[in-house]
């Protein structure tokens, strides 16, 4: 049980770089390939996967003293469920075209492992102040790596960013092929070890 | 083993073809109609056990067609011809009828050799069997749920390393998808739809999740202890797995009936296993091949899995039945 020693800044900028749910940590990918062919995806998933991350890590933080060890999972399990209900039926009230374009994403974000993960590693050790801002991280963390591969795809495949027309033609229509999500996470993940590589490579140079 | 696998599994097998005829009923209800099917894209058969008069068996306005969805929206029939030997007819409609949807013909009173039969409601559908068969290809390969909807994948490339593990998970995840969509069909069928609660399907069929990983590990435990050590570690993973809260909500979605959502389970456990077993193959290989260092490990498995997703591509001009 020990509390985390990090400031708030810190917590924010661990989700978004340092533990990146999406380019290092690896989980919860199936949005990451299935949803990415354009930004504006990536933006309404990102931010439905934030709320439901920071209310569900602040529920667990102020009920953690009250939980059974033994029931814990299912407790979590419920929860996120309950937060994903709620987001749910308001993107259906409030953006129906594009919850029609999301489907079935926006129900399974219960299954996301990186949700369950924070609150397993995190929520569940720590103050609610401190997990509402490593919750904060985390889902901005989800939603910069969304919109990253969303950018790419859009960008490459069908030459526009947010729908306006920057191009003017098409480079490789190969990328908004829903296949192509496989080879682009792939892609940009080899790119995000590649950095790691020189960045250390540097570092070693220095000293 | 072998005992357990007589006892438990052989011995219902004779249920099955009771539950496929309870299952696809009768759909003829009138003692004077013999058959009643779709014949081409844009016609129904009737056959009927005796001859029908002519006049009234040619009079399009005896004849009523909507699909049992919608009973408002009547199809509008160009033409009826009778059949040679006079005891079937050929209703045709303007346009193409949609044969995934079940139809409804009512016929006003029959008329047979001067007599007034009364009248016939019936219902014509789709061969159910082929049907069926066609969910289960369907879930497993044309629209299998790792490479053409993108689910499950952090379990998909957690566990595809080997072989074993793969094959090990992919079986669990199978028993453990269909016990759960079973169950998640029959909450949502007798308790959710009818009370109108359909706004905590999430709630409940991740709870049905839970509770059949839960009740899959006990029963394990007890009845084949060497099972469950081959595949008690698989079982956790089961939940974080995106597939096996997609079918719930997909059968939930399209109102399927027991025997369509069992097939719909299968397929996609099936096809889970089908994807698990083909990537553990493939990265088995990877690992002796001379791959760029920044490549190794989760992105050439990315990108391996782009290549089996265009390879599955392929199948999406397939059609059964």
């Amino acid at each position: 049980m020990a509390a985390t020693k990090k400031t708030n800044t810190e917590l924010v900028v661990n989700g978004i770089f340092m533990e990146n749910p999406i380019f290092r940590l690896a989980l919860s990918m199936c949005p990451a390939v299935g949803l990415t062919t354009s930004i504006k995806n990536g933006l309404l998933l990102g931010s439905a996967v934030l709320f439901v991350q920071i209310f569900s890590s602040c529920t667990i933080a102020a009920i953690k003293n009250v939980i059974h060890p033994r029931i814990r999972i299912p407790t979590y399990t419920l929860t996120i469920a309950t937060w994903v209900t709620v987001i749910d039926l308001i993107l259906a009230a409030y953006v129906p075209a594009a919850y029609e374009e999301m489907g079935i994403f926006v129900k399974l974000i219960v299954a996301f492992a990186i949700i369950t993960m924070r609150l397993e590693t995190f929520a569940c050790k720590n103050t609610v102040s401190a997990s509402f801002w490593d919750g904060l991280g985390m889902g901005i963390g989800f939603m910069f790596g969304m919109v990253s591969i969303g950018f790419v795809r859009e960008l490459l495949g069908s030459g526009t960013i947010l729908g306006y027309d920057v191009l003017g033609f098409k480079p490789l229509l190969f990328f908004v092929l829903p296949a192509a999500g496989f080879f682009c996470v792939g892609i940009m993940m080899a790119l995000f070890n590649y950095i790691e590589v020189v960045y250390n490579r540097r570092k070693e140079r220095k000293q | 083993m072998r005992a357990l696998m007589k006892r438990s599994i052989f011995r219902p097998i004779w249920l099955l073809p009771a539950i496929m005829v309870f299952f696809t009923g009768c759909n003829v209800e009138h003692p004077f109609i013999k058959k009643i099917a779709f014949k081409d894209s844009n016609s129904i058969i009737i056959e009927f056990a005796g001859e029908p008069d002519q006049d009234w068996a040619t009079d399009v306005a005896n004849y009523k067609v909507y699909e049992k969805r919608d009973p408002d929206v009547l199809l509008s029939i160009s033409q009826v011809l009778l059949s040679p030997d006079k005891r079937a007819v050929f209703i045709q409609f303007d346009e193409e009828i949609n044969q995934k949807e079940p139809h409804v013909v009512s016929l006003a009173s029959i008329h047979s050799q001067g007599k007034d039969l009364g009248t016939a409601l019936l219902n014509v559908k789709r061969l159910y069997i082929g049907e069926l068969f066609s969910i289960l290809i369907g879930a497993m390969l044309i629209n299998n749920f790792v490479f053409t909807k993108y689910l499950g994948l952090c379990v998909f490339f957690g566990i595809s390393k080997k072989k074993n593990t793969a094959v090990g998970m992919g079986i669990t995840f199978t028993i453990v998808m269909v016990a759960s969509a079973m169950m998640s069909w029959f909450l949502y069928q007798f308790v959710l739809k009818p009370y109108g609660l359909d706004f905590l399907q999430v709630v409940v069929f991740i709870g049905m999740v839970s509770l059949s990983v839960q009740a899959v590990d006990t029963v394990l435990r007890k009845v084949n202890p060497a099972l469950f050590k081959a595949f008690g570690v698989y079982l956790v993973l089961v939940i974080a797995n995106c597939i096996i809260l997609a079918v719930p909500l997909t059968l939930a979605d399209n109102e399927y009936s027991a025997l369509e959502s069992l097939m719909l389970a299968l397929g996609a456990g099936t096809g889970f296993l089908l994807a698990l077993f083909l990537m553990s193959s493939a990265r088995e290989r990877l690992e002796l091949a001379n791959i760029p260092p920044t490549y190794r490990g989760l992105p050439i498995a990315f990108v391996t899995a782009g290549l089996f997703a265009l390879a599955f591509m392929g199948f999406s001009g397939l059609v059964i039945f």
